[in-house]
C-alpha cells in the first residue's frame, strides 16, 4: 500500500525545474507519485523503515548544492596504493577539473547527452526511490567504454558528500560498455557532512556482448549517511558482471542492486560484506533475473555484526521460463556478535524453468566456540583469537576483488575493524 | 611442576571430576587411563580452561602459580599445551600465520624477541621434520581437510613449536593408523626432556608401547582409583576396565 500524505517530504525536489529528459522526468514523477515512498509495512520495505527515519530526521529534503573541493582534499580522499584514474564528484554533480582524462573513455555531463536512454534499464516503476531520482536527478554523468576497449586501470567514481542548503543528494550515473571491452569501477563516498544527508542514487549499467564489468563499492559513511541506490545492470550474450559491496558503516542503508542477463552464456557475480555496529543499519535487496538459456550467476553476501545493528539480505532469483541450463547460486552468511543484533535474511527463488541448477542458503549464528578456545589454547589472546575467526569469516568476500591495490585496502580496513591485523 | 588438589569440576551442574589428586615432576610422563566417561578428557580441558567446566572446589598449582586463575591462552604462555582429542577446522586462517602470530606471542609473554619471518621459517623447517609433515599441509588453512592423521601430526607440530613444559594429549591416539601412531610418539619423545613433563590421556594401552610412562593412573568416575607403573596398563589391556570397577563400586556400596 502506497501512502500519498508523506510525498511533501520530497515537494521541494519535484517542484524545482530540471533541464532535459523532460519525458523521462514526467514520466518518473508520475510513476513516483501513483507509487508513493514505501509505506511502513511495504512488502519491499518491510525490515528497513526508510520513509519514517527520514521523516523523523529530515523536516523537508530539498537538494544539496554542488560545492568546491580542494585538489589536496581530493587526493587525500584516494585510498593508498590506488592506480588508476578517479572521477570526482561533490553531491552528485561532476567536477571535471579535479577529474582525470581518461583514455580511451568517453565522458560527459548526462545533460549533454539527451538521447540517453535513461529509465530504460533501471525502470522508475520499479522502486519509488528510483522514480524519485530519475523525477528531480539535477545532473548526472555519462560514461562510455568503446567497442574492444581494455581498460586496465581501475575507474574511482570519487563522491563527496554533505548537507548544503538542503540534504537531498541524488547522483545518476549512465555506464554503457561496448562489445568485448572490459572495465572496472571502485565506487566509494566521503563524508564531508557536519548533518545528516540523504542519498538517493540510480546508476544504470549497459554491458553490451562479451563485455565484462567490474563494479566495486565501498560505503563507509558513517553515521548520519541515509541512502537508497539502485544499481541496475542489462547484460548481453557472453558478457560478465561482478560486483562487490563492502558496506561497514551508514546510518541506514539500502542498497537495490539488480541484474538482467539478456544473452546467453553470460556470467553475474555478487558479493557482498556487511561489518556493522552501533544503529547501523545495512540492507542488501539483490535481483537476478535469468531471461535467457546457459546463463551463471554467484552470489555471496557475509555479514558480522554487532551491538544494536541490523542487516537484512533479500536475494531474488527469476529463472524465466526459457532460461533453461540456468546455474544460480546464492548464498548469505551471518554472525552475530551481540544479543541486540538482528538479521532478516530472505531468499527469494522464482523457477519457471525447469533444467536448471540453483541453489540457496542462509545461515546466522555465534562464533564458534570450539574454534576460539583452540586458538587461545596456543598462546593467542581472546580478541586476537576472535579477530582472526571473523576475519577468516569475512576474507572469502574480498577475495573476489579482483583490483588487488583495492583488495589490500579493503582487507587493511576489515583486518582493523575486526582487530584481526597480523 | 604441577600439582592438582583435590579437584572438583562440573559442567551445567553435573558433576564430572570429584577429587583428583596428581603431582607431576620435571622429567615425568603420566599416563592417565580409565574407560569412556570416567572424566580422563574433562581433566585436559579443565587443564587447559575450557570455559564450559566449572571448577567447584580444589586447586592445581603449576610453577607457583594457580593455574585455574589464569585465561587459557596465558595458561599456554606459561607452558601449558593440550594436543586436543579433536583438532578444530578453521577455513580461512592460514596455518603459518596462525602459527607465527602463536609463537610470537608466547614469546613475547616469556620476555624472548619475536621471530622475524626467516627466523620462524627455519625453526618451522626443523619442527617439522620431528613429525613427517610435508609443508604442503602448512600452507593450507587450519586443519581444513586434513586426515585424522593429519591433524594429530599437527597438534604434535604445534607442540614442538611452541614448546611447553606440561603438555597433555589427549586422546593423540584414537584413530591413527600404526605408522601415524609411530611418527606422533616419535615425535613426542624427540620433545621430552628432564625440564619438561607429558601427561597423556588414552582409553588404550597401545600408545604406551611407544611413549613409556612413569607412572600410570586409573581415572574413574571422576577420581584416580588406581595408580602403578607401566605395568598396570598392560594389566588393564589385559583384563579391561571391569575389575576396577567393580572393585570401586563394591568399595562404594560398603
Amino acid at each position: 500500500m502506497s501512502t500519498l500524505i508523506k510525498q511533501d517530504l520530497f515537494e521541494g525536489l519535484l517542484e524545482s525545474t530540471h533541464s532535459g529528459f523532460e519525458n523521462s522526468r514526467s514520466e518518473a514523477k508520475t510513476s513516483y507519485l501513483t507509487q508513493g515512498l514505501p509505506a511502513a509495512k511495504a512488502e519491499e520495505y518491510k525490515f528497513t523503515g526508510i520513509t519514517k527515519k527520514l521523516e523523523q530526521t529530515f523536516p523537508q529534503l530539498s537538494p544539496a548544492k554542488p560545492f568546491e573541493v580542494s585538489a589536496e582534499t581530493v587526493k587525500s580522499a584516494i585510498f593508498e596504493g590506488f592506480s588508476g584514474d578517479v572521477l570526482v564528484f561533490t553531491n552528485g554533480k561532476f567536477q571535471p577539473s579535479l577529474s582525470s582524462i581518461i583514455d580511451g573513455i568517453e565522458v560527459s555531463l548526462l545533460s549533454e547527452k539527451s538521447e540517453t536512454a535513461i529509465g530504460s534499464i533501471a525502470k522508475p516503476g520499479k522502486d519509488a526511490f528510483c522514480a524519485l531520482n530519475q523525477a528531480s536527478f539535477e545532473d548526472g554523468i555519462f560514461i562510455s567504454v568503446p567497442k574492444k576497449a581494455q581498460i586496465e586501470k581501475p575507474i574511482l567514481l570519487l563522491s563527496f558528500n554533505k548537507e548544503n542548503e538542503g540534504a537531498a543528494i541524488q547522483p545518476r550515473v549512465w555506464i554503457e560498455v561496448g562489445d568485448f571491452a572490459e572495465v572496472t569501477f571502485i565506487d566509494q563516498s566521503i563524508n564531508l557532512s557536519a548533518s545528516p544527508y540523504f542519498i538517493n542514487k540510480v546508476v544504470e549499467i549497459s554491458g553490451a556482448h562479451n563485455s565484462h564489468v567490474h563494479y566495486y563499492r565501498l560505503q563507509n559513511e558513517g553515521k548520519n549517511a541515509f541512502e537508497v541506490s539502485t544499481i541496475e545492470t542489462d547484460i548481453q550474450k557472453d558478457s560478465k558482471f561482478s560486483s562487490v559491496t563492502i558496506s561497514l558503516s551508514g546510518e541506514m542503508v539500502r542498497n537495490n542492486l539488480s541484474l538482467n542477463i539478456l544473452g546467453s552464456n553470460s556470467e553475474g557475480n555478487m558479493y557482498g560484506l556487511y561489518l556493522l555496529n552501533g544503529k547501523t543499519h545495512v540492507d542488501n535487496h539483490t535481483n537476478v533475473d535469468h531471461t535467457v538459456p546457459h546463463a551463471e550467476s554467484n552470489e555471496l553476501y557475509k555479514g558480522i555484526l554487532d551491538d544494536q545493528s541490523r542487516g537484512v539480505f533479500n536475494g531474488k532469483i527469476f529463472v524465466r521460463q526459457d532460461a533453461q541450463k540456468t546455474n544460480a547460486f546464492q548464498q548469505n552468511n551471518n554472525i552475530l556478535l551481540s544479543e541486540d543484533a538482528t538479521v532478516n535474511t530472505k531468499p527469494q527463488l522464482e523457477i519457471w524453468a525447469d533444467d536448471v541448477k540453483c541453489s540457496h542458503g542462509c545461515t546466522t549464528g555465534q562464533l564458534d566456540d570450539e574454534a576460539l578456545f583452540y586458538l587461545q589454547t596456543r598462546g593467542i589472546g581472546k580478541d586476537q583469537a576472535k579477530g582472526f575467526l571473523l576475519y577468516a569469516f569475512a576474507g572469502e568476500v574480498l577475495t573476489h576483488i579482483e583490483e588487488e591495490n583495492f583488495r589490500s585496502y579493503c582487507t587493511e580496513l576489515v583486518q582493523a575493524r575486526l582487530g584481526s591485523k597480523i | 611442576m604441577l600439582s592438582i588438589k583435590n579437584l572438583h569440576a562440573s559442567i551445567e551442574g553435573t558433576p564430572i571430576l570429584r577429587g583428583i589428586n596428581l603431582e607431576v615432576k620435571a622429567g615425568e610422563v603420566h599416563a592417565i587411563m580409565g574407560p569412556n566417561g570416567s572424566g580422563k578428557s574433562t581433566l585436559a580441558s579443565v587443564l587447559a580452561g575450557r570455559e564450559e567446566y566449572e571448577v567447584t572446589k580444589g586447586e592445581v598449582i603449576f610453577k607457583g602459580k594457580n593455574l585455574l586463575d589464569l585465561a587459557p591462552e596465558d595458561r599456554a604462555r606459561e607452558g601449558v599445551f593440550l594436543a586436543f582429542q579433536y583438532p578444530v577446522e578453521i577455513p580461512g586462517v592460514s596455518s603459518t600465520n596462525f602459527l607465527r602470530t602463536a609463537v610470537n606471542q608466547v614469546r613475547e609473554y616469556r620476555g624472548q624477541e619475536p621471530l622475524d619471518a626467516v627466523k620462524f621459517l627455519t625453526m618451522m623447517k626443523e619442527k617439522m621434520k620431528l613429525v613427517e609433515i610435508d609443508q604442503k599441509l602448512l600452507s593450507r588453512s587450519l586443519n581444513e581437510g586434513f586426515s585424522g592423521g593429519e591433524k594429530k601430526r599437527n597438534e604434535i607440530f604445534q607442540m614442538a613449536m611452541l614448546e611447553p613444559t606440561l603438555s597433555i594429549l589427549d586422546e593423540t591416539d584414537s584413530g591413527l593408523d600404526i605408522d601415524a601412531l609411530r611418527i606422533v610418539s616419535n615425535g613426542v619423545n624427540q620433545l621430552k626432556s628432564d625440564k619438561t613433563a607429558t601427561i597423556v590421556v588414552t582409553h588404550y594401552q597401545r600408545l604406551l608401547d611407544y611413549i613409556i610412562p612413569d607412572f600410570v593412573h586409573v581415572l574413574y568416575k571422576g577420581r584416580i582409583v588406581k595408580s602403578g607403573t607401566k605395568e598396570l596398563a598392560m594389566e588393564l589391556e589385559e583384563k579391561g576396565y571391569d575389575w576396577i570397577k567393580e572393585a570401586v563400586d563394591s568399595e562404594a556400596t560398603v
